[in-house]
């Protein structure tokens, strides 16, 4: 993707469309005395090609963030907006089809399947899509190459060190060309030259693909490659 | 499927084990089943051959009926003239103990189940080798089991305590049986002589009585009323299999064996999927989170499950063959084809269902659990 369109789809989305926009959402977990607020009327938007990220201590309401923007958690009210979509108007099965095409997930730790080579994790999403096909391999094998994994294409998990598992788990997140990619802690396994690299390669891929990231870490040292901070604390954005 | 036969190679071993659970049930499976032709062959082969439809016994025998069971003239002659009714004709069924008494094996002790029949009906033998019955002539023909012993047609055998003498006039070679014994068959004359056990003239009521009327019968033929007035009871070809001595006590202990064994091989892999389906619950949760639809992760769980018992099952019955055609002749034993095939049915129906089961908690796993989730 070139800039001129990644700034093009910027555009687009002060109109309304595209990337990644949180309207006023409330996540309440629990109910009666036990109940906690996860998110507090949490607004923000993200444009496509911009690297957005979120830190704050555990349990301030991260993870709630990530599972609403990428909806696997219905947010009790207020609105998420996906690529133009809404996501919170969706039924189950929708929201389950729109994880699979306009979301891709980067986990702590990676989370690839254990019997998948490295070039079959890329691959996987697409046949869960029912699109494998010549173009999706071609795809695979490019963005491979371009996490620096060549040589690690037919490897299996267990074969690789942590950043080469991130990276996997990176490349796998973009198959889909998604219009948002949400990072859960991506350092949490890494040293410091490592987490650096990784969060350098989030960036990157960010502005060539024109995704809407949004990356949350406890990591205070990753954020300087983020085009914008925010701070979470007990459930509010600032 | 892309999953499915990648875990399978993967953790090759896992399934190799509970493979070969299956495979060792599916061995044992073919060889009940072959066990269980072979009982059912030894017990009623026999009876299965004679061409006949029903059989009319007394109606106050009521188990094992061809021991206790007389009929009389009357009773056949009324069956005939019956509406729907065919064909009928007296059938005398005796086991009986005889000795060799002239021929090779002189001196040789031979069981017999011995059916009686006029010489012209259709229950009477074809031999493939020798003559057939002819009426009062003391002759029998004998099977390929009493063969077996060294008897050869031209032998003469006298049967225990009566003194009966037996001339060997025929033989069918097949082995057909009764009762686990051998069938000889013997005109009627000769049959109740044996029956009763008397040699010489037999007493006036002997010679009009038989152990069961033979019966072939029209489709949906409606006999109450000749069974009300014969005072007996029609039963169909199969039911009269139970009334074969032990053949119904055989069979339901079979039938019970096999029972287990599909129980028992339907837990062991729902077990196995059980533990399976908990251990991979954080792939389960990130394939959901990658917007794999719960139906595509069933579908691929389900692939695997039947991969791995349709494997297994052949595998185990090509060696359950292997092992039951070499007791073929050492033990009552044989092997059928459909008996078999509804072997290893089951066990794969049953697993699967045993599966489906397990993998059915596939649909209860949440895919938030993927999010922060360490591994």
């Amino acid at each position: 993707m070139t800039s001129t369109s990644t700034d093009h789809r910027a555009a687009s989305d002060a109109a309304g469309s595209g990337g990644l926009r949180l309207l006023d959402v409330t996540l309440t977990l629990g109910d009666g005395d036990t109940a906690v607020t996860a998110l507090d009327h949490v607004g923000l938007s993200v444009a496509p090609g911009e690297f957005v990220a979120v830190v704050g201590p555990s349990g301030s309401g991260k993870s709630s963030l990530l599972a609403v923007s990428g909806g696997l958690q219905r947010p009790t009210s207020g609105e998420v907006h996906i690529a133009g979509t809404e996501l919170t108007a969706l039924s189950d099965k929708e929201r389950t089809a729109a994880r699979r095409r306009h979301i891709g997930f980067v986990f702590q730790q990676s989370n690839l399947l254990a019997s998948l080579t490295v070039r079959e994790q890329l691959l996987l999403p697409l046949h869960i899509d029912g699109r494998l096909d010549a173009a999706a391999r071609t795809r695979a094998d490019e963005l491979i190459d371009a996490v620096g994994l060549a040589h690690r294409a037919a490897s299996r998990p267990h074969q690789l060190s942590g950043g080469e598992r991130q990276r996997a788990g990176l490349a796998r997140a973009l198959m889909t060309s998604p219009a948002v990619l949400l990072v859960d802690e991506p350092t949490s396994a890494l040293d410091r030259v490592r987490s650096a690299e990784a969060v350098q390669l989030i960036a990157e891929q960010t502005h060539q693909h024109g995704t809407a990231t949004v990356m949350v870490t406890h990591d205070t040292a990753i954020m300087d490659a983020a085009d914008r901070v925010y701070e979470m604390v007990d459930g509010r954005l600032s | 499927m892309f999953l499915a036969l990648r875990d399978l190679r993967f953790a090759r071993g896992r399934f190799a084990l509970m493979g070969a659970v299956v495979a060792l049930i599916a061995v044992l499976g073919v060889l009940l089943s072959g066990l269980a032709s072979g009982l059912a062959d030894a017990g009623i082969s026999g009876l299965r051959a004679l061409p006949l439809t029903h059989m009319a016994f007394d109606e106050k025998a009521t188990s094992e009926q061809f021991s206790r069971s007389t009929v009389e003239q009357e009773d056949w002659e009324a069956w005939s003239k019956a509406p729907g009714v065919e064909r009928a004709e007296p059938f005398g069924n005796t086991l009986t103990n005889a000795q060799v008494t002239q021929g090779a094996e002189k001196g040789e002790q031979v069981n017999l189940a011995v059916f009686g029949m006029t010489p012209e009906s259709p229950l009477a033998p074809r031999p493939t080798s020798g003559k057939g019955l002819a009426e009062g002539s003391g002759g029998i023909v004998i099977t390929r089991e009493i063969a077996d012993l060294g008897v050869e047609v031209g032998d003469v055998l006298t049967a225990d305590k009566s003194e009966v003498r037996l001339k060997v006039v025929g033989l069918v070679d097949e082995t057909i049986s009764y009762g686990h014994i051998g069938v000889a068959y013997a005109d009627l004359d000769t049959w109740r002589h044996l029956h009763y056990g008397l040699p010489g003239d037999l007493p006036e009521a002997a010679l009009r009585q038989a152990t069961a009327v033979a019966l072939t019968l029209e489709d949906g033929a409606d006999v109450t009323a000749v069974e009300k007035a014969t005072a007996t009871r029609a039963d169909s070809k199969e039911t009269t299999f139970g009334a074969s001595p032990g053949y119904t006590a055989e069979s339901s202990t079979m039938a019970l064996i096999k029972g287990f064994l599909y129980a028992i091989s339907a837990l062991v892999v729902g077990a196995f999927f059980t533990v399976w389906t908990v251990q991979r619950k954080p792939e389960i949760a990130l394939l959901k989170a990658l917007g794999a639809p719960t139906g595509y992760i069933l579908r691929d769980a389900l692939t695997q499950v039947v991969a791995v018992l349709v494997g297994a099952t052949a595998v185990g019955t090509a060696i359950g063959l292997a092992l039951g055609s070499a007791m073929i002749g050492k033990a009552p034993f044989s092997l059928s084809a459909p008996a078999i095939a509804t072997s290893s049915g089951l066990l794969i129906g049953l697993g699967t269902v045993g599966a489906v089961v397990a993998v059915r908690r596939i649909t209860a796993v949440d895919p938030l659990t993927a999010l922060g989730a360490t591994r």
